[in-house]
């Protein structure tokens, strides 16, 4: 069974392991930087659906079946899923794992979703509750155009601070046994909201929860930075990397060397024309399973905190005028540990 | 002051100073060749109009049908959000940006069926336009009643 220690932050004394993950992406993070990584890349935005929100469930669907065959698993094994994307009521979720008979915990922390996803899995089969819990998240470009911002085709400018929306899925089945990455401790995040109002930069509203999360990391755990090879958080994307990296020094921790961000690493902003970067559940998510967790396996880094961020938004809040909560969930991910019995 | 609130009054001015700002003359100048085409397009189709012996009134209704219909066209086949992109408000304002609010908004919801999708929303973006200009130019007539 875990601990609670500090304020925010949970140690898990039986460390569960991602034993698999999968991802699925769209055709313009095939043709990104990390394009080599994914498990699936489709040919176009629909991939054979007939609206933006079919094709979401799909990747969903397509995803959580690759990463259930690549554990060896069957559907039946899978005790828990834990999941949640950008639309409306969670449909790209709900419709996508309808015909798993799996038991679910629809999860909404908006881009943070993946964190809070494993999070909430890795808790569950620390505690005993679980042996196989599979977490996933997705989103997709047009159909979070579509709720969030304007039609497709409507000729619009994005200003220099807006996010790209990844169109993607990725998922990872954590189990009570195996041979690692595991997750070794947990800090939740709590929504901190500074007063940014501005929907198209959503970095910069997030940043102060990144900052938030991950430092209250360090105060609960005793750490220091030193003790990772690399912080990756999940969407603040170029504007907020850059705000991140101020607010941590303001707290007396210097993250900037290791730190980097799966919206920044998933696309080229010079040839793809994504402007800050990349953004949406489907962000952190398909950067963990296709790039992150390849590379932890493969012994590039031995430590990663994965710090998931999240723009609790609605259209509907931004046009009353609200500002933005921000929200970033950590999950620390370890290559090898000596298991604690 | 609490910590929070003291970020609260700073931290607006740090991202002021990290955040990217749009490069307005550029934007303008491009705005301008491009508006500025698009209204000659109009005069042009106007003046031809004109030309095989239609009305002012009549030709300048079919002026304005001919530039709807080509933004219509153009949204229909993915050109218009390529030249939104670059133009901004050159190619928003014009009666043809007005077009591409109706019909992009039509083919998104589409997928809601004929009558809460595409009848519905077809007026998500040019409603206030609409309302708005109904109130203006309904304001500027009793104005102009008044001082002639």
């Amino acid at each position: 069974m875990g601990k609670h220690i500090g304020k925010q932050t949970v140690i898990l004394d039986n460390p569960p392991s991602i034993i698999a993950t999968s991802s699925t992406v769209g055709p313009k993070e095939a043709s990104g930087p990390l394009g080599e990584y994914f498990d699936v890349t489709t040919e176009d935005e629909l991939w054979g659906e007939d609206t933006w929100e079919k094709a979401e469930s799909k990747f969903v669907k397509e995803t959580i079946k690759d990463v259930i065959d690549k554990a060896k698993l069957k559907s039946e094994d899978i005790q828990y899923i834990f999941a949640g994307d950008l639309l409306n009521q969670l449909t790209g979720t709900t419709f996508g794992i309808r015909d798993f008979n799996i038991p679910y915990f629809g999860v909404f922390g908006a881009c943070s979703t993946m964190a809070e996803s494993m999070s909430l899995g890795a808790m569950t089969v620390d505690g005993g509750f679980a042996d196989y819990v599979l977490a996933t998240t997705s989103s997709h470009f047009c159909g979070a155009e579509k709720q969030f911002r304007f039609p497709m085709e409507l000729g619009t400018q994005r200003p220099l601070t807006a996010q790209w929306t990844v169109t993607g899925s990725g998922a990872v089945i954590i189990a009570k046994e195996g041979g690692g990455p595991y997750i070794t401790s947990i800090t939740t995040g709590r929504i901190v909201d500074l007063g940014i109002s501005d929907p198209m930069n959503m970095g910069a509203a997030m940043a102060p929860a990144a900052a938030d999360t991950i430092v209250q990391h360090f105060k609960d755990t005793g750490r220091s930075p030193d003790y990772y090879d690399l912080i990756i958080t999940g969407d603040l994307a170029e504007y907020g990397q850059k705000l991140l990296i101020e607010l941590a020094k303001k707290e007396g921790y210097n993250i900037g060397e290791i730190l980097t961000d799966c919206g920044i690493e998933i696309y080229d902003p010079d040839s793809q024309d994504t402007h800050a970067g990349g953004s949406g559940c489907g962000c952190s998510a398909s950067v963990f399973a296709g790039y992150l967790y390849k590379e932890i396996k493969k012994g590039r880094w031995n430590r990663v905190l994965f710090v998931a961020t999240g723009a609790m938004l609605s259209p509907g809040s931004s046009q009353q005028g609200e500002t933005i909560p921000g929200i970033a969930h950590a999950v620390a991910i370890e290559r090898g540990i000596s298991k604690r019995k | 002051m609490n910590k929070i609130d003291q970020m609260k009054n700073k931290y607006p001015s740090m991202v002021d100073e990290i955040s990217p700002k749009n490069t307005v003359v550029i934007n303008s100048l491009r705005a301008f060749w491009v508006g500025g085409l698009i209204c000659t397009l109009g005069q042009f189709i106007n003046n031809i109009f004109l030309r095989y012996g239609f009305t002012t009134i009549e030709a300048a209704g079919i002026t304005s049908v001919s530039l709807i219909f080509l933004g219509s066209a153009l949204t229909a086949l993915n050109v218009y959000e390529v030249i939104g992109k670059y133009a901004g408000g050159g190619s928003a304002i014009p009666i043809t940006g007005f077009a591409n609010s109706m019909v992009s908004a039509a083919v998104e919801h589409k997928a809601e069926g004929y009558v809460f999708g595409l009848g519905a929303k077809i007026f998500t973006i040019a409603g206030p336009v609409i309302v708005y200009g109904i109130i203006a130019s309904t304001a500027l007539g009793i104005i102009y009643y008044f001082i002639h």
